[in-house]
């Protein structure tokens, strides 16, 4: 067995120890709570840690594909939807944090935030642009899609990513060092699928001319 | 009140101590600060806290006169507590004072500068008092410490980003070191510049804020008794994160408006431009009263979070000191002058 060629054990052992590495956040923050270890703003924490490890997992799931072409292994695509999914967990988990503990369903106080402050106009449809997403990712709804509008739908991450980073960029007062990096990270990984595509067309040009 | 400062001595002794235990489990062979028992200059002040004592020593002896020499962060700072000035509201923990900064001379994370501000010196340490005064004069900080009498005040505090404190401040009012320098007719405005010192700053390394950081008052705003020369907090003297050996204090603006470590002082005719101000001009204007009815460009400043609270409260205008202050303001368009 290669790295090319991981065979069915090791990737279902790969998949369970992903699994539990991208808990640990999650962990962190319920222990924290439990030992009041959450610092003097436990609220602004919960908010800050589930937002971030929203925008990583969304990173880390659109870097599947750009890695898979770069490295030829091809397995890699069947850690992506658990991946996204954890993306969706910490994106409800940081949406939640902000319906209940920060605002405690302050309906018009929310509604007014999401009219009037820019960050929140754009971050809350990125999120929900993820509910689709998650609700057709079952074995079962891409079947009963068609690969090619599963493919077609699941084109939304990137709206779901870029509204992320730009909510991320909105918000911060002064600081932009993390997320001028998600935007950094965000761009390359989009200009490789620009250059595949682009790649692409001309290989059907040539295909077409032959 | 008393037993509030044992208290707080104690947990901050318990603090350092399990710091260190933590510093000596990730570096065992480094022994400097990890020798480190608790200082007696934090042990022999708390008698000072005995009320028998402090009854003696108002009664007619210069409290200044009394203080050591030098004073460093975490030793005692004595102050009158019978101030006009004391709210009922419950008072923020030691720890959440301490450990929440918003210093970006250090650190834009506000956990951080607890951490990072003991590279500061804040001995020796001069205060440049210039600009239109007939007696300009550099003030040596223990002559400041001595010239008036230092007064616990306990201010809210409402950060622009919609969080709030109580803090017991120590000080007095700027208005009397103004008063020794004498300003001419033209000091309209009080310019307040920061130690700018990357060395000791580590933050002034990046260039997130123009730095040194400035701030300013309008005249009446720094005459205003309100205003408060501070170097204390909780009895003690202030801890660097918290804007060592002194800083501003202006509770009915936010928070950004109340310089820390500062070095100069000066006296002029046109309206100074804050750090804050060059960074963002549509977010941060001069005056940056707290007023819950003009938002911030980007965030709602109706309602805040108290440090502690789960529940947010309604934000107050002028913080809750509209009663003091409001008068400063009228006929101007505050939304104008935001």
């Amino acid at each position: 067995m290669t790295l090319k060629n991981l065979d069915q054990r090791s990737l279902q052992q790969l998949k369970a120890a992903l699994f539990l590495l991208a808990l640990i956040p999650c962990l962190r923050l319920v222990g924290g709570a439990l030992t009041d270890g959450l610092g003097t703003n436990p609220i602004e924490k919960i908010t800050r840690t589930t937002g971030y490890w929203t925008l990583t997992f969304l990173m880390i799931t659109l870097s599947v594909t750009p890695l898979r072409r770069l490295t030829g292994w091809l397995w890699l695509v069947r850690l992506r939807r658990m991946l996204g999914l954890f993306a969706f967990f910490y994106g409800s988990l940081h949406f939640l944090t902000y319906l209940v503990l920060d605002q405690f369903f302050d309906w018009a106080s929310i509604i007014k935030d999401i009219a009037k402050r820019p960050y929140i106009t754009i971050g809350f449809p990125a999120f929900l642009l993820m509910i689709p997403l998650a609700l057709t990712s079952t074995d079962k709804m891409i079947k009963k899609l068609g690969g090619k509008y599963w493919r077609r739908l699941h084109r939304l991450v990137y709206a779901t990513a870029i509204g992320g980073v730009v909510h991320y960029w909105w918000l911060v007062k002064k600081d932009l060092t993390n997320p001028v990096t998600f935007a950094l990270i965000l761009a390359l990984l989009l200009s490789i699928r620009l250059y595949y595509a682009a790649q692409g067309i001309n290989r059907s040009k040539l295909i077409q001319h032959s | 009140m008393r037993q509030t400062y044992r208290y707080d001595a104690r947990a901050k002794s318990i603090a350092v101590a399990k710091s260190d235990h933590n510093y000596k489990k990730e570096y065992p062979t480094m022994r400097k600060r990890s020798d480190t028992r608790i200082p007696s200059s934090e042990i022999t002040p708390r008698d000072l806290y005995n009320r028998r004592h402090f009854m003696q020593l108002a009664a007619g002896v210069s409290l200044a006169g009394l203080l050591p020499k030098q004073v460093f962060a975490g030793d005692a700072l004595e102050a009158d507590k019978a101030s006009a000035y004391t709210l009922p509201d419950e008072k923020t923990p030691f720890k959440d004072v301490t450990h929440y900064n918003n210093f970006y001379e250090f650190s834009t994370s506000k956990e951080e500068p607890a951490e990072l501000a003991h590279t500061l010196k804040t001995r020796p340490w001069t205060i440049t008092v210039e600009g239109e005064v007939h007696k300009p004069k550099v003030f040596d900080i223990e002559d400041l410490l001595k010239l008036a009498a230092m007064e616990e005040r306990v201010y809210r505090l409402r950060c622009v980003e919609a969080w709030s404190m109580v803090i017991p401040w120590i000080g007095y009012p700027l208005s009397e070191l103004i008063k020794q320098v004498e300003p001419t007719g033209n000091a309209k405005f009080v310019e307040f510049t920061t130690l700018h010192d990357p060395m000791q700053m580590p933050g002034q390394r990046s260039s997130v804020l123009e730095w040194p950081y400035v701030e300013g008052l309008r005249m009446d705003e720094a005459m205003h008794p309100l205003t408060l020369l501070t170097f204390g907090l909780y009895g003690q003297v202030l801890p660097n994160q918290n804007g060592a050996p002194i800083r501003i204090v202006v509770p009915w603006k936010y928070g950004f408006k109340s310089p820390k470590s500062i070095v100069k002082i000066r006296f002029v005719e046109q309206q100074p431009v804050s750090a804050w101000m060059k960074a963002g001009p549509d977010e941060y204007g001069f005056y940056s009263n707290v007023n819950p009815d003009i938002d911030h460009a980007r965030w709602s400043q109706a309602k805040e979070r108290r440090i502690g609270d789960f529940f947010k409260r309604q934000t107050l205008p002028f913080n809750g000191y509209a009663e003091q202050v409001a008068g400063l303001y009228s006929g101007m368009d505050l939304k104008k002058y935001f």
